[in-house]
């Protein structure tokens, strides 16, 4: 069952029916139209988030998966407030947050930390390990001794691992892994409730990944953490994951328990992306290939959002978009052909 | 006899601080129709050793010892004009990023078209129709369209179905794909591999797969060799690779995969990093991160020890091998 007793539990996060679209930065020229007869401004932009709803109860893992451009960083980035929704709210522990100007959304940035995949961008190059984790605490408590300070980075430092000799060296002196650690470091020295990570292992070797993602582990045990957890590979959220969510062109096609969802996958989607995971063991079942070619987010299609490249598509997939229904297992799929029984 | 091998290979590349050996002591050989990965963390040596392979080595870097051969002759002892015809037909590189085959200004069907106008002298129009079925042979749809289309007007995973069907225009013998499909959503990585997979069926063509995805490896390849700090420490038939690896560092490798581990638990992980060309410890480069390391492996390069169809470096394997005879 999907988080059986969720719907009575107190929601930590919610995004809800949240839209995204980016304004494509044409000239002024190439926007002008002739239409009827008359010169008209077509604006045109990329819808990246298309109607996402989502709610994050304390002590979720969960991932959100789905192929290259689908909206997932987008996601991440309005639930931090780098990003201004289009349309939609974000709430956070019952008070909505995207709309309050930046001051008041200070707390709320304390208690909701971001690690971003590029463990090189994300950290100042000319401060040291000590200065990049002090910043934070310093920031977001003003007029705080330094003592305890020192005493706030010194434990974390410990507990994911930074090595005290590591402290007055700068960025380009560690190796991708150990960037990253100190990156989680900082996200962790200011006590946050949620970690919003955008593929924070995908830029690290294989043997480097299994170290970052314990630690992440080892963090959400330790100091109950809640994670939204972006990535675009499927066995790292088949380990991670309390819940899944994926994602196609903007929207959710399938939420479900991470054993529910790699046990039953019901989404067309989804069972194409599980099916294309390379695995170790060979008793994949057949890899399902999806037809038609990846629509734009420029010109989304009409009805579902899938159809043009689903096997099971029909009249009223082509007319109608379908939105998440509950199922008994407790997954919520986005699908007709799911609703109407027409697909296993 | 095999259609490629490879003997004591290695490359050096002059630094400030004295010369870096990127690949060393680098030994295989692959058979027609034969697919052989090629796995190892980031920096391991694995694309050097394939520009090696094609003598191609970027400067400063150059080929400081060792052999090809390709059908039993000796790659070095070829003319320039040879090299290049033996680059264009009988061998073939697909890299990562598919921009480093096309042309951006081109069109498809333009750089199909001189491809086969200079490796193969072809009329225009036969190039042209021979272009046409390749594309066609790569799942591109609708090709008599696509071919009048630049690089950028395709998706990803189209450029690099493109990029094979360059490839394959010249019908070569051995194609060597470095990270073919690692930009590329799972979905269209899948479709990539299976296509590879029935070219090299099909054609007998000798694909040398180079990727650090173990899972790729594991489905596509049916032998494997394991680099670590620019030498090869493990080398056998792929699903033994997998199933039963013998270095303690592929051992590490496939155990620290979530796959290997129950869900929720805490991952194998491997200690540390693998050193930079500059900090290579003495003896075996593993070695301070080994669980058996013990005082030779911290002094003594470890030998290979070979088995039926494998080989492995390391003095703790070598050992137990010994005591169980
Ligand atoms: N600042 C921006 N301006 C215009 N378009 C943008 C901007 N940021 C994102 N997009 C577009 O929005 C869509 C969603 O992008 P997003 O980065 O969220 O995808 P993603 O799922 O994170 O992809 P990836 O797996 O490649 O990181 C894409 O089509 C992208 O090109
Ligand atoms: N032109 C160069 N000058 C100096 N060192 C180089 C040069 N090219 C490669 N190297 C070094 O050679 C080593 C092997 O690099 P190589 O690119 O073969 O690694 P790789 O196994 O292909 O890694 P990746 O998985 O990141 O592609 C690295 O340490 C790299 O820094
Ligand atoms: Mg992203
Ligand atoms: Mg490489």
């Amino acid at each position: 069952m999907e988080n059986s007793n969720s719907d009575h539990k107190a929601k930590l996060l919610e995004i809800r029916d949240l839209y995204k679209a980016f304004p494509l930065s044409s000239g002024l020229l190439e926007q002008l139209q002739f239409k009827k007869g008359r010169l008209v401004r077509n604006r045109e932009s990329v819808k990246a988030i298309n109607g996402v709803s989502l709610d994050i109860y304390p002590g979720d893992a969960l991932c959100v998966v789905g192929e290259s451009g689908c909206g997932k960083s987008t996601i991440a980035r309005v639930v931090t407030g780098l990003l201004r929704p289009t349309s939609g709210s974000i709430v956070f522990d019952n008070e909505r947050i995207d709309h309050l100007p930046p001051k008041q959304q200070l707390p709320y940035r304390r208690r909701m930390q971001m690690i971003f995949q590029n463990p090189y961008a994300s950290l100042n190059p000319r401060m040291t390990v000590r200065q990049t984790l002090e910043e934070p605490v310093r920031f977001h408590n003003p007029g705080i001794a330094n003592g305890a300070v020192k005493e706030k980075v010194e434990e974390v430092m410990a507990s994911v691992g930074v090595d005290p000799g590591w402290s007055n060296r700068f960025p380009h002196e560690f190796s991708g892994g150990q960037r990253q650690r100190i990156s989680i470091a900082r996200a962790l020295t200011v006590d946050p409730e949620v970690i919003v990570a955008d593929e924070p292992i995908s830029a690290l070797d294989v043997s480097i990944q299994a170290q970052v993602l314990n630690l992440l582990m080892e963090a959400r045990e330790e100091r109950s953490l809640t994670y939204l957890f972006i990535t675009h590979d499927l066995s790292v959220v088949e380990h991670f994951g309390s819940r899944v969510a994926v994602m196609y062109l903007g929207a959710i096609c399938e939420l479900a328990d991470t054993a529910t969802l790699f046990g039953t996958p019901r989404h067309p989607y989804t069972q194409a992306l599980l099916s294309a995971i390379p695995r170790l063991k060979l008793d994949r079942p057949a890899h399902i290939k999806l037809k038609g070619e990846i629509p734009t987010p420029i010109d989304l299609p009409k009805g579902c959002l899938f159809q043009t490249r689903c096997l099971y598509a029909d009249e009223r997939c082509r007319q109608e978009r379908p939105d998440l229904k509950k199922l008994n297992s407790g997954a919520r799929v986005a699908c007709h052909g799911v609703e109407e029984n027409r697909i296993e | 006899m095999p259609i490629l091998e490879v003997n004591n290979l290695e490359v050096r590349f002059p630094m400030r601080e004295g010369e870096l050996i990127a690949i060393r002591d680098i030994s295989f050989s692959i058979d027609r129709g034969e697919r052989l990965g090629i796995v190892g963390e980031s920096g391991a040596g694995k694309s050097v050793a394939a520009f090696a392979i094609l003598r191609l080595v970027g400067r400063p870097g150059y080929i400081s010892g060792g052999q090809i051969l390709f059908e039993g002759n000796d790659l070095a002892s070829l003319s320039p004009e040879q090299l290049r015809q033996f680059r264009g037909n009988q061998i073939t590189m697909i890299f990562q990023d598919p921009m480093m085959t096309l042309n951006p200004v081109l069109t498809i069907g333009t750089q199909m078209i001189e491809c086969l106008q200079t490796h193969k002298g072809m009329r225009r129009r036969e190039a042209r129709e021979l272009a046409v079925e390749k594309l066609r042979s790569v799942a591109i749809p609708s090709p008599e369209a696509r071919i009048n289309q630049y690089p950028h007007e395709l998706s990803g995973g189209m450029r690099q179905r493109v990029v094979i069907a360059i490839a394959l225009l010249t019908d070569p013998e051995i194609i060597i794909a470095d990270e073919p499909t690692t930009a590329l959503d799972v979905t269209i990585q899948a479709e990539i591999m299976e296509l590879l997979l029935e070219l090299c069926e099909k054609h007998q063509v000798a694909l040398i797969l180079i990727t650090h995805d173990l899972g790729v490896v594991s489905e596509i390849t049916q032998r494997a060799i394991v680099m670590y700090a620019g030498r090869i420490v493990e080398e056998g038939p792929t699903r033994s690779i997998i199933e039963q690896a013998r270095h303690p560092y592929t051992q590490g490798l496939i155990n620290a995969l979530p796959e290997r581990t129950r869900p929720g638990q805490r991952l194998n992980q491997i200690p540390g990093s693998m050193p930079t060309l500059m900090q290579i410890p003495p003896g075996c480069a593993f070695h301070p991160r080994c669980e058996h390391v013990t005082d030779v492996c911290r002094t003594q390069v470890p030998d290979y020890t070979r088995f039926d169809h494998s080989r492995v470096a390391c003095h703790w394997v070598a050992v137990q091998e010994q005591t169980s005879v």
